[in-house]
């Protein structure tokens, strides 16, 4: 068991005969994820990496049953691609696509309303069952399937924390990378009840940071249920300047946001065990566990 | 991206948004013509800086004068010898940090006669992904206070993308700020301007503070702040322009030429690291153990090697770095990658900081090889809190 991707999901790729899209489909390919099709509009009819290449998902979805894509398009042309997945009711769509404009993503967003689609991203490094199905750019070597499910909104901090995990051996049920963007698919509480749901996941990890509400909600959220799992949270950006941009457009506060600090507080009221940093996350899962 | 208010403004009046008569002025030598141009019997002359507060800063030079950064005058030559006292001068406010902001533009605007000053301000929701806008009867404050203090003051809405900005919206906000008569009916218009405006130059933000009711009885931009998805200038020749790239710290500026994420701080530690949340982590953690960190560095995913020797650097033009720490968690971001970087940095403009290295994952063995074989005097780290313990203790003792 794990959340969202498993041995059944098929995956198609959006701009497969692309340099990122070549190399991440063959990435994917040799993880085990079972790759179906490719979607290059104009290329329909060809093959590519020994898969059918479509001219559109529709055409891809039914001729294929492919149940997930991966978005490896250019940003401007990312939403488009994100939202003709949405109307070809893909299960999951990843995108690891970065600089994706603001405006564009508030289309998609919208086009998620009513949908059954579970939007990874963008900007994130995807979704990783381990030792079971791949999508997306994280490493995999450190990976180890287990029973820690993990939502981040940083790639670095994941591998590093994932790592450390597997080294403890506390292998992983999923890992989900909810994208540094401020406009974005899953958040954290989508995950949390997705983890909740899944009978594989004892832990789960939050990684956060400042910036956006995303810790915030996952506080109100877990305040409001018995949610019958640890959760261990890591918030970094508690030393960085407010007011600035932190690599990641999310990271940017605005009007009405809370400081990192201000987040760890609420976190831990709503009975997150806080993480001092990002080496001590083991230990707080370790000492969660027994 | 950050705009000027001068420039915000020439915008606005493209649109028909109401703003009063203005020129910008670069040369000392002009202020008196451009004052000129414009009716009195009262002129402001306003500093242009990327930084808010400006009204209530102050300047370093004395030759600039006691007040602040906007200035108003009863003549044309008392206009001019205002803005000639504050071009090139520095102007600090509570937004420019200790150092403050060079004046190299000033605008001068006729004045207005203010009746009642609001708050208004337009941005992304990231919670409903919709624009709101946010209004409130108090105008000219910081918002972050109104919020804190009254919060009842202030009216958030945000629009539906499928039907747009109504009317209504605008009548909403116009009867919060108790707005009458044909002020209602040019709220409702200024409204839809602002969306309409908002949508088509993919702005992140817009604020008018203050927006006010002039003794005229009619609403007017006296302030405007904008901000641009800089993901979106592509698409925005004219927007692209308007970059004034003297508002941005050098450092910022060449490590944007190598597409690094790098912002300066003012602390004592050098970083050099790979993703942004671990960036982060390593700051928070250098902090922990008692030092400050000297930037926020991401060399990102796919950097190459020169990539790498240009971000050390940036790092070691610093002259308040006292210590490096560069920490590595290699997944797509190859180990060996950043050691060639960083041996043929410091061969091209030497080291004399103490370095700590942390190298993990892809080619980490390559990497830690590189480094041995050079004459580079590193401090080898085994994890992160290692690594932060011991580049503290290289520079504290």
């Amino acid at each position: 068991m794990a959340i969202l991707v498993n041995e059944d999901t098929r995956l198609l790729v959006q701009g497969m005969t692309g340099r990122a899209g070549t190399f991440y489909t063959d990435q994917a390919m040799r993880y085990g994820t079972t790759c179906v099709a490719g979607v290059r509009p104009g290329r329909g009819g060809t093959s590519h990496l020994g898969l059918p290449v479509f001219h559109t998902c529709a055409e891809a979805v039914k001729e294929t049953q492919a149940s997930a894509s991966l978005v490896t398009v250019p940003a401007p042309k990312a939403a488009d691609a994100m939202i003709e997945a949405i109307e070809a009711e893909l299960g999951v769509v990843v995108c690891i696509t970065e600089r994706v404009p603001q405006h564009d993503m508030r289309r998609v967003k919208d086009a998620l309303k009513g949908s059954d689609t579970v939007l990874i991203g963008p900007n994130s490094q995807g979704i990783l069952t381990p030792g079971t199905c791949k999508i997306g750019v994280m490493p995999t070597v450190d990976a180890k399937p287990g029973h820690i499910g993990i939502a981040s909104r940083s790639a670095s901090l994941t591998s590093e924390v994932l790592a450390s995990c597997s080294a403890a051996n506390l292998g992983q049920s999923t890992t989900v990378g909810v994208g540094g963007d401020v406009l974005h698919g899953i958040g954290f509480v989508g995950c949390l009840e997705q983890f909740r749901d899944d009978p594989d996941t004892k832990a789960v990890v939050l990684i956060g940071e400042m910036g956006g509400r995303e810790e915030e909600l996952a506080a109100e959220y877990l305040s409001s249920v018995d949610y019958g799992k640890p959760v261990v949270g890591l918030v970094v950006g508690r030393h960085a300047p407010v007011g600035r941009r932190m690599g990641h457009a999310g990271t940017l506060s605005v009007f009405g946001n809370l400081s990192a600090d201000e987040k760890i507080s609420l976190l831990r009221d709503a009975g997150v065990v806080i993480a001092k940093d990002a080496g001590d996350v083991v230990r707080t899962v370790q000492s969660c566990l027994s | 991206m950050n705009i000027h208010e001068y420039q915000a403004k020439a915008l606005l009046r493209s649109y028909g948004a109401p703003v009063s008569d203005g020129r910008v002025v670069l040369r000392a030598e002009e202020a008196k013509t451009a004052a000129g141009e414009l009716d009195g019997p009262v002129w402001v002359v306003k500093a242009q800086i990327h930084a808010g507060g400006r009204g209530k800063g102050t300047f370093k030079e004395e030759g600039a004068g006691e007040a602040g950064g906007v200035r108003i005058t009863k003549s044309v030559s008392e206009a001019a010898e205002e803005a000639k006292k504050m071009l090139g001068r520095t102007l600090v406010t509570k937004q420019t940090g200790e150092a403050g902001k060079q004046v190299g533009r000033i605008y001068i605007e006729e004045g207005a006669a203010i009746a009642k000053e609001f708050y208004l301000a337009l941005l992304v929701d990231r919670v409903t992904s919709r624009v709101s806008f946010v209004a409130s009867t108090e105008g000219g404050m910081d918002i972050e206070e109104v919020a804190e203090k009254t919060p009842e003051k202030i009216l958030s809405l945000s629009v539906d993308p499928a039907t747009g900005y109504q009317p209504f919206h605008g009548r909403r906000i116009a009867f919060m700020l108790e707005l009458e008569g044909a002020a209602v009916k040019q709220c409702v218009k200024l409204m839809g301007t602002l969306y309409k405006m908002f949508l088509e130059k993919d702005m992140e933000m817009l604020e008018i503070n203050p927006l006010i009711l002039t003794e005229g009885g009619e609403l007017k931009c006296l302030d405007a702040k904008m901000g641009f998805d800089s993901n979106a200038v592509y698409r925005h020749a004219d927007i692209a322009e308007l970059r004034d790239t003297t508002e941005e710290d050098p450092k910022e500026l060449e490590a944007s030429k190598y597409d690094l994420n790098y912002i300066a701080l003012d602390g004592e530690i050098g970083c050099m690291v790979n993703g942004a949340g671990l960036a982060m982590a390593t700051m928070d953690i250098i902090k922990l153990y008692g030092a400050e960190p000297a930037n926020f560095l991401d060399v990102g995913g796919g950097a190459t090697k020169d990539k790498v020797t240009e971000a050390f650097k940036i790092i070691t033009s610093d002259p308040q770095v006292k210590g490096i720490l560069v920490n590595i968690f290699g997944g797509i971001m190859r180990c060996d990658v950043i050691a060639e970087g960083v041996v043929a940095a410091v061969k091209e403009v030497g080291l004399k900081v103490p370095l700590v290295v942390r190298l993990e994952g892809t080619n980490v063995e390559k990497g830690k090889e590189i480094i041995n074989n050079s004459d580079v005097d590193v401090i080898a780290a085994d994890d992160l809190k290692d690594g932060a313990q011991k580049i503290v203790k290289a520079v504290k003792g």
